[in-house]
């Protein structure tokens, strides 16, 4: 028996929980030149302060699982994205250390705020380029990229870059309206409609952009009977936007952020199905880009082993930093 | 002229390795001395602990985040620069750097917010527990990085299909033969390095006299580590080296700069290694030395160069120098371990100007063996990125281009020229404000009533 399934499993729980814990906290950074105060920038960067290196630890788990359970796919993907996985990493160097820096560094503060912003709107448009290529394939030849490193940025990646930054946004949006109260709580709904409505919108060029320029995907989704099987994905996904614009209506402030997930969820699973059961499109499946049996076998036990420990540690960390931020904890 | 893409690979895979490797240098001894002293405060209560771990926290917080930042840059490196190696090795290498994500980044990530923020919020001892396991976290990940690197270094525990690695037996490739070598000599030079730091710190708090108490209660406490821990690093680097001699036998030929095999080998203490014309010069060398360092026997043989194809040896100037500053710094700490406590014994440690700047001169000094030393094991490793099984030139990525990497290794260039000079400034400006201002709490420990949240923007 083959234990692919449970790689598969895994890793997409990876990536998933990186979208949606670096995804507020890069949506906080792309939301902090809008505030309007000194004090409501602090109380953003405070609400995240202790806890987005934790978040940021899933890229790591991510990418080190993408090579341990399939090595032949990191070896062709991470090439074919040199240049937005570069930039990637460029800008959170900036928006992490930035952090640290800001808040001791008074003649500088500006400097350190625009590290901040712009560091997490850039890693986050660096990240939708790198959704949209996977998405799309790459040129292959054996077991090698064979294409050129520029080949990743098209008109469509660049757009998916920008959906992503409403993606975050909105994420983002929503941990200020768990985490803050009185103006900058209401600041933060107003921020959250609008992330809501240009995510809605960019999400929905999308979807009609893919069919028009790849047919296999046009067959995939608009065929019969796949159209009956797959069409729970669009309906719940209205469904929820729905629900989510109640709940900021009713000034809620846990639903809006748990909806947000759940919209995240669904459009994961939709490219999921996009993709399944290829990891690199066109060339190589699941399978045939799995890494030896005794290596998933070794890794996977322990895997199976730390993630409750690891959810037990990092659930009680949120714990402790847990209600509205705090005017005494953090930085100042 | 052609840019080749595997120089500069190489290149930018020294660069981000080079500035990533001085905060884990840093930050796993600082978090093991933070450890220690939360330790002290909760055990005795005494206030001067908790004075100067709250100092020392504030400046591990800079490093750490740096640390972090440098280090997410480096498992990408392996993707996007040597893709070939990623496939080749990946059945072998990925568990072990995805175990080192799994058991150390998510525990130091975890308990990192507590350790730093969260003193109000939690009983004493769980601040305490958070300490350990921080300093835990950073000493696993030191096992499993270092266990990875081993392996590169002295690969075991494998086979070979279709020409990639192939796992046979997990406990022959994590423990593999420099394993235990490498592990405990990186680590202790870690240690060793953070308590240069230390006393170069001390030494400045007293010839200031703002905070003589604290900075005299480090300089004792890091020197009693410092006698234990100096000698251990030269007597485990000894060790190590025998472990060279056995398993790579090349390398060992170069960091000698050794060109003829023979037996009653000298010691170079100095030369000038011509590679061309297979010799040195102005050289200056102990006779029967090498072969009793090397083999712990004058008429043991120490292997040469020459028992090699040119096209398998490494570079020679390199690690022959690396090596001999890295030794030589070794020995210049041993120096003032002991100078430390000759002027103990002789009550005049805290009032030796000369000495205090001394030290104050010689806080980087660990940083410095630690690049020398891997320089040494890095270069020495060459022409190899598994030794004798894969070679450099057949690890990197084919599809790029020399522009390509020149463009990232400039972006590197100045983005971590831009950040580590304000990161050092900062932590120069932290270590300048002294422990002055730090309160110690009456009781700690979450308060018993909850506390009304501040309205947000108070902060
Ligand atoms: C012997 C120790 C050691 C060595 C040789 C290295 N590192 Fe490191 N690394 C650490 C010790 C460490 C650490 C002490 O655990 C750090 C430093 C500060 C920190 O946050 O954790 C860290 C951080 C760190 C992080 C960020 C973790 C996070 O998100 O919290 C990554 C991804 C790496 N490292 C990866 C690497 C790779 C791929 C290396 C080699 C090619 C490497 N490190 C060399
Ligand atoms: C942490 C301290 C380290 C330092 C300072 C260091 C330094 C270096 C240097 C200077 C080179 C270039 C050698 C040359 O090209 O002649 C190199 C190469 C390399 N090192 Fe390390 N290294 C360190 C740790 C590691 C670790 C822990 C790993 C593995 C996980 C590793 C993997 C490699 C690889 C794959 C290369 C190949 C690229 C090359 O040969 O240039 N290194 N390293
Ligand atoms: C003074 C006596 C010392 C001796 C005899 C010694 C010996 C060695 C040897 C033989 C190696 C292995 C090179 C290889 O074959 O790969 C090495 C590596 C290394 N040394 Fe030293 N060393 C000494 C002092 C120090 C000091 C004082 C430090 C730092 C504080 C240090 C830090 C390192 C590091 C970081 C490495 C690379 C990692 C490794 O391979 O262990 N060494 N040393």
């Amino acid at each position: 028996m083959s234990i692919v399934p449970v790689w598969t499993l895994i890793l997409g729980a990876a990536v998933f929980f990186y979208v949606v814990l670096d995804g507020f906290d890069l949506g906080i950074g792309i939301l902090y030149n809008f505030a309007k105060s000194r004090a409501d920038r602090q109380a953003m960067m405070n609400s995240i302060a202790p806890i987005w290196d934790g978040n940021e630890t899933w890229l790591v788990l991510g990418g080190l699982g993408l090579l341990a359970a399939f090595p032949l796919a990191f070896a062709i993907i991470l090439p074919a994205v040199y240049f937005p996985i570069l930039v990637m990493l460029l800008a959170l160097v900036f928006r992490g250390v930035a952090f640290e820096f800001q808040f001791r560094d008074a003649e500088h503060r500006h400097f350190w705020d625009h590290a901040f912003s712009i560091g997490s709107a850039v890693a986050t448009f660096a990240q939708g380029i790198v959704l949209r290529a996977f998405i799309q394939g790459f040129d292959v030849e054996a077991r090698q990229f064979v294409g050129g490193s520029f080949d990743c940025f098209t008109p469509f990646s660049l757009f998916t870059g920008f959906a992503l930054m409403c993606g975050y946004a909105l994420l983002g949006a929503c941990w200020l309206i768990l985490k803050t109260e009185g103006a900058l709580g209401e600041e933060a709904r107003r921020w959250a409609r609008r992330a809501f409505l240009a995510t809605f919108a960019s999400v929905g060029v999308v979807s009609l952009w893919t069919p028009l320029i790849d047919a296999d995907i046009a067959a995939r989704w608009f065929s019969f009977p796949n159209i009956l099987y797959l069409s729970p994905v669009p309906i719940a996904t209205a469904l929820t936007g729905f629900l989510w614009w109640r709940a900021v209506a009713k000034k809620q402030d846990l639903a809006p952020f748990l909806y947000a997930i759940l919209l995240f969820s669904l459009a994961f699973l939709g490219i999921a199905i996009r993709l399944f059961p290829m990891i690199v499109p066109h060339h190589f499946s699941l399978e045939q880009a799995a890494s030896d049996p005794s290596t998933q076998v070794f890794l996977g036990l322990g895997t199976l082993f730390l993630l409750p420990v690891i959810f037990v540690y990092t659930g009680w960390s949120y714990w402790v930093f847990r209600g509205k931020v705090r005017g005494d904890i953090g930085y100042h | 002229m052609a840019l080749d893409p595997i120089i500069l690979s190489r290149l930018q895979f020294a660069w981000v390795i080079t500035w990533h490797i001085l905060l884990p240098a840093f930050t796993v001894g600082i978090a093991s001395y933070i450890a220690l002293l939360e330790g002290l405060y909760f055990f005795t209560g005494k206030d001067v602990y908790f004075r100067i771990s709250s100092f020392w926290i504030r400046i591990f917080a800079i490093a750490f985040g740096m640390g972090v930042v440098t280090g997410v840059v480096m498992p990408f490196q392996f993707g996007t620069n040597w893709s070939r190696f990623s496939d080749i090795t990946a059945n072998i290498v990925s568990p072990l750097l995805a175990y080192e994500g799994l058991t150390a980044f998510t525990l130091e990530a975890g308990f990192l917010g507590v350790l730093l923020f969260g003193r109000k919020l939690v009983p004493q001892w769980a601040h305490f527990c958070s300490a350990l396991l921080v300093a835990f976290g950073t000493l696993l990940s030191s096992f499993w990085i270092l266990s990875t690197n081993s392996w590169m270094q002295t690969p075991a525990g494998y086979r070979m299909v279709d020409g990639r690695f192939v796992p046979v037996d997990w406990m022959a490739i994590i423990f593999n033969p420099s394993f235990p070598y490498r592990l405990a000599h990186t680590v202790d030079a870690f240690y060793v390095t953070t308590g240069f730091v230390v006393l170069a710190v001390g030494a400045w708090l007293i010839r200031k006299k703002t905070f003589a108490a604290e900075g005299r209660v480090m300089l004792t406490t890091t020197l009693t580590l410092l006698a234990v821990l100096v000698p251990l690093q030269i007597l485990l680097g000894d060790m190590h080296g025998l472990n060279t001699l056995e398993y790579q036998p090349a390398k060992l030929a170069a960091i000698e700069a050794h060109w003829n095999s023979e037996a009653r080998a000298p010691l170079a203490l100095f030369a000038i290694p011509d590679e061309k014309a297979e010799t040195n010069h102005a050289v200056l060398e102990v006779p029967l030395l090498g072969s009793l360092i090397l083999t712990h026997d004058v008429n043991g043989v120490v292997p040469g160069l020459k028992d090699f194809p040119a096209s398998d040896r490494p570079p020679v100037a390199v690690p022959f120098f690396a090596f001999r500053i890295m030794v030589g710094l070794g020995l210049l700490m041993l120096a003032l371990v002991v100078l430390g406590w000759a002027l103990h014994f002789a009550g005049r440690l805290f009032t030796s100007d000369w000495f205090l700047k001394a030290l104050m001169w010689c806080g980087p000094i660990g940083f410095l063996a630690v690049l020398a030393g891997w320089t040494t094991t890095e270069v020495g490793r060459q022409p190899w990125t598994v030794y004798g099984l894969l070679r450099t030139s057949d690890s990197v990525t084919p599809s790029l281009t020399g522009g390509d990497v020149l463009i990232s290794l400039l972006g590197y260039g100045v983005v971590y020229l831009v950040v580590y000079p304000v990161g050092v400034w900062f932590m120069a400006r932290a270590i300048q404000r002294g422990p002055g201002d730090i309160v110690v709490p009456v009781g700690g420990g979450r308060p018993a009533a909850p506390v009304k949240a501040p309205p947000t923007g108070a902060a």
